[in-house]
């Protein structure tokens, strides 16, 4: 039925759905092009961990057979969509990215999940991370590493490397991943996709499995803006199962993307341009992006924001503090791993969590605990607070003058595989620009913005609370004026192994 | 002479008690889920993703308790924080199923109130430090010799208890003895059921008390090293450890040895306080701010709101009663002890509409007296009393009307426990019914004249009290039904 030619994998989804609606394809057919897709490289990109390709056909079918009774539907319908492995799926094995969770079948759904499947979302199966989110480059994961298909010897970013991997390289229309200090943005900019971190509060966090509590948030990847305003228009919205929820947010992304962004007032972040502190080419291509928007007709300023320097270090206090309360529960005695033979509760306690964490989820518990001791907390956990609240107050403050603020996503491209993995602070470094968003709990997306030596640069638009609308407006006219839209060789069938 | 060590050690030494009282609510849903809270449900069978930890699952505050916990402050004459704040307290534990309680920690929802209790008719004023809210844990069963967790063979662990809404009510350390330890407890204990907010069954576990108890000279104002007691599972088990680790306290120092600061398990069957395992607690709980809940809003006006629909308490109960009957202190203590009692006592002596109120002073003897008697002889307890009070004030009224003797009047009401019957019907059908018909007794009183000539003697040469033995012989041949005033009269008219 599709149009001679036509791969179904390279199609945004508002392109997908117009092909459904005119006949011109099925969701089945699109689900089968993806998983055929998936079949063929990820022995290489190693993006999913589970694979659910009988359900996701079932579900395929259940929408082309709505579709048929005339049913109405939404514009997300059939579209196959890439879930990060946190977000818990009832009965479907769910891990986190952990040897602790390798057998774990959730007895429920995720919200999201929920709000996905009723959007007739197509899941296609759980991809990889960095262990419950601590990462940025999949590395940490308890099942190996996914590789980047712009090249498959470097890293996709993390935590939400498999999402962000599998829709750059066309193995599923839309993903879904989770930012708690930049795991969408940094992924999505290294992968060469929109990925969108929303306010603290829009998304349901029910069910997703936490990292740190007041941080973590679900979000949007796709190949195109539009797609990724749409799948934020899918999951977003209140929900009583989660108390930090916010109550009559607005939900509507899509109906003003074509505005442009004339009049609109763009702060250029100082801090985001550091001598030294990020890659020339990088920093290149994010000023060459600051100048389309001002030819488009924004009104560009360059602002500073001092209390970035401290954010790093307040994240790296107050994420692991709550992550060594979260990760508690990861005891042996419910669920998940249970090592054999424990002599007494306190011995499979112990050794069950020594053998199921990876090193930096126990680096990350061993700080957070460390953070909340008695006589440490004011000088840890509460100094942390305070420079909290001091990046949250400049946020604040640069909003009163700024309708959006500018700035790289990832200090670097795409770093290879291995170059990292033991200086823990320069894969924390990776996050540098993300961090600040998460702290003050506002809403920032990335938008591909051309390639250094063949590998792609994020611009990193940031919001104030609930800025959502705005702030995709303006990648939206800068990704349509941009035009060209760079592919990874994956998805000319160029893998190597 | 040399005084003993314990009255060395009393002279010198008194005793300083704070007790923490955890209380379940009486809510239908749990703290933060909404899976039920009633108890003895089969194992794991009221238990959801929230309760249980699930990966994922959030905690949603239940409202219903919020309120509870703010009637609880307001009866205790608390100040309720306009903002407070859950915290996460975080230790290992199995019956903990995510390893951390949520509970409150320096901003608690009600602060610095206080409870009036009397102490053997004196009042006391006991400081309310604070009242907060936080989740129940599940329940252990430790299978093995010790019954204790180290050691066991194996454990099982319920969580139907886990998120059950729990308040703690930790009071100042005000009190100084066993007695008002007591006091304060089971005081504590009636404004609880008052307010209608938890089932306070002691034996349930539904109230929970966790006694701090140090010693320290006379008149010094630091405290002594303090140790905590648990497993105090009723009032008489609070009173006796507190008796006996106070005592235990003075006889360490006595000898020259010195307290050392530790959790100790009261011991009902042998009467004594142990050492618990140290490693069982732990010592740095790492509280910080509950990231997925947001602080509880208690706006002045929907306090003031909850304070209109605070029902009268104990005390001012009391005091309307002892107003109200004459009563004493000790009676109105009594019957305030258990609010079943009191509604009995008072619809007894408010009778049915339209009619007099009966004598307080007799209700009273006849509820705190034959009726508790009666009660236990049957094994029945206030709650499902089969004397309603209807019944008992139909009885009291066929005594004061002298249609039934006091003495005939126990029988029925004894009867009146096997039987639905009314009174009247009773003492019609068993024929206790008074005689107080001066020809029906003539007969009775010749006879008994006749056969104690000595008696009748005395009585004429001047000593009158052999009269009661005549009395009580003519009681005797009418098994008790005859009229005693009557027989008296009837008597003196022969004899004169």
């Amino acid at each position: 039925m599709s149009p001679a030619g036509t791969d179904l994998t390279e199609l945004p989804a508002h392109a997908l759905a117009d092909l459904y609606a005119r006949g011109e394809a099925s969701a089945v057919e699109a689900t089968g092009a993806h998983l055929e897709r998936i079949r063929t490289t990820d022995d290489v990109l190693h993006a999913f961990l589970t694979v659910a390709d009988e359900q996701a056909l079932a579900d395929a079918r259940a929408v082309d057979a709505a579709r048929a009774r005339g049913e109405p539907l939404g514009p997300l319908a059939g579209v196959p969509l890439a879930l990060k492995d946190v977000l818990v799926t009832k009965g479907l094995r769910t891990t986190a990215g952990s040897k602790i969770l390798e057998e774990f079948r959730p007895p429920y759904d995720a919200t999201v999940v929920e709000r996905l499947r009723r959007a007739g979302v197509v899941v296609l199966g759980k991809t990889n991370m960095d262990e419950f989110a601590m990462g940025s480059s999949t590395e940490n994961s308890g099942f190996g590493t996914t590789r980047n298909p712009w090249d498959p010897d470097r890293v996709p970013g993390g935590s939400s490397g498999g999402s962000a991997a599998a829709v750059a390289a066309g193995q599923a229309t839309l993903g879904i991943g989770t930012d708690t200090g930049g795991s969408i943005r940094q992924p999505a900019a290294l992968c060469g996709i929109v990925g969108i971190k929303p306010t603290y509060g829009l998304v349901s966090r029910y069910g997703l499995i936490a990292f740190a509590s007041s941080l973590d948030q679900v979000g949007p990847l796709a190949r195109e803006v539009r797609d990724a305003a749409l799948l934020l228009e899918a999951v977003a919205g209140h929900d009583p199962m989660d108390s930090t929820s916010i109550a009559d947010a607005p939900t509507d992304f899509t109906s003003h993307l074509d505005r442009g962004v004339a009049g609109m007032r763009i702060g250029v972040v100082k801090e985001m341009f550091p001598e030294g502190g990020a890659e020339p080419g990088v920093l290149a291509r994010v000023r060459e992006a600051v100048d389309r928007l001002e030819r488009l007709g924004a009104r560009v300023e360059e602002c500073s924001l001092p209390s970035f320097e401290y954010a790093l270090s307040a994240y790296y206090l107050i994420a692991p503090a709550e992550a060594s309360s979260n990760l508690a529960r990861y005891d042996g005695v419910r669920w998940g791993l249970r090592i054999k033979d424990p002599t007494d509760v306190v011995d499979m306690m112990q050794r069950t969590r020594q053998a199921g964490f990876g090193a930096e989820v126990k680096r990350r518990i061993m700080l957070g605990t460390y953070a909340l001791s008695a006589g440490y907390y004011d000088a840890y956990y509460g100094q942390a607070q305070k420079a909290r609240t001091l990046v949250l107050r400049e946020f604040q403050a640069a909003f009163e003058r700024f309708d959006l603020l500018a700035g790289p996503t990832s200090p670097t491209v795409a770093f290879p595989i291995g170059a990292r993995v033991d200086d823990p602070l320069a894969m924390y470094l990776s996050d540098v620009f993300t961090i600040p968003v998460n702290l003050a709990g506002n809403a920032a997306v990335t938008v591909p913005a051309g390639l250094v030596d063949g590998l792609p640069v994020g611009l990193q638009l940031i919001a104030p609370v609930l800025g959502e609308a705005t702030m995709l407006r303006a990648a939206y006219a800068f990704e349509q004026d941009r035009g060209v839209v760079e592919r990874p060789g994956v998805s000319r069938g160029e893998v190597r192994s | 002479m040399t005084a003993s060590v314990e009255e060395t050690a009393v002279r010198h030494y008194e005793t300083v008690i704070g007790i923490e009282t955890h209380l379940e609510l009486a809510t239908a849903s749990k703290m933060f889920c909404a899976c039920p809270s009633t108890f003895g449900a089969e194992p794991n069978t009221q238990v959801c993703p929230v309760c249980l930890g699930e990966p994922g699952s959030l905690p949603v505050t239940n409202s219903r308790a919020v309120e509870y916990a703010v009637r609880i402050g307001l009866a205790l004459n608390c100040r309720i924080a306009e903002r407070s704040q859950f915290h996460r307290k975080n230790y290992f534990y199995p019956d903990m199923p995510k390893n951390y309680q949520i509970s409150q920690y320096d901003e608690p929802l009600c602060v610095g109130g206080w409870l009036d209790v009397d102490v053997d008719g004196e009042p006391r004023r006991i400081g309310i430090t604070r009242v907060h809210l936080e989740e129940d844990t599940g329940k252990s069963l430790h299978v093995g010799a010790t019954g204790r967790i180290h050691g066991a063979d194996y454990s099982l662990v319920d969580y139907n208890r886990a998120g059950i809404p729990l308040v703690e009510i930790v009071s100042e350390p005000d009190m100084r003895s066993a007695e008002e330890a007591r006091a304060y407890a089971e005081e504590l204990r009636a404004v609880l059921a008052t307010l209608g907010v938890s089932d306070v069954k002691l034996e349930e576990g539904s109230m929970r008390f966790d006694v701090n108890i140090s010693i320290r000279p006379v008149g010094h104002a630091e405290f002594g090293t303090k140790v905590e007691l648990k497993n105090l599972n009723s009032l008489r088990s609070l009173y006796r450890a507190v008796g006996y680790e106070a005592e235990r306290q003075r006889r360490v120092l006595a000898d020259g040895g010195r307290l050392t600061q530790e959790t100790r398990h009261w011991d009902e069957g042998h009467g004594r306080t142990e050492p618990m395992r140290s490693k069982e607690y732990a010592t740095d709980y790492r509280y910080f701010p509950e990231p997925d809940l947001v602080p509880i809003e208690a706006l002045p006006a929907w306090v003031e709101e909850v304070r209109q629909t605070l029902p009268v308490l104990p005390a001012e109960r009391r005091r309307a009663l002892a107003d109200a009957t004459g009563l004493g202190a000790k009676e109105v203590g009594w019957l305030s002890r258990d609010p079943e009692v009191l509604a009995y006592f008072e619809q007894v002596v408010a009778g049915a509409g339209g009619k007099a109120p009966r004598d307080p002073k007799v209700v009273a003897t006849w509820v705190m007296g034959e009726l508790q008697h009666s009660l236990r002889e049957f094994e029945h307890v206030m709650a499902d009393n089969p004397v309603g009070p209807e019944r008992l004030g139909e009885l009291l009224d066929l005594v004061a009307a002298g249609t039934v003797s006091a003495t005939a009047a126990k029988d029925v009401l004894a009867e009146l426990f096997t039987t639905e019957a009314a009174p009247t019907t009773v003492v019609e059908r068993k024929g206790l019914a008074q005689i107080s018909d001066a020809s029906a007794l003539t007969a009775v009183v010749d006879r008994v004249v006749a056969d104690n000539p000595d008696l009748v003697a005395k009585y004429r040469g001047g000593k009158q009290g052999v009269l009661g033995n005549l009395v009580g012989q003519v009681m005797r041949e009418t098994k008790g039904r005859a009229n005693p005033k009557l027989v008296t009269d009837l008597l003196r008219r022969r004899l004169d």
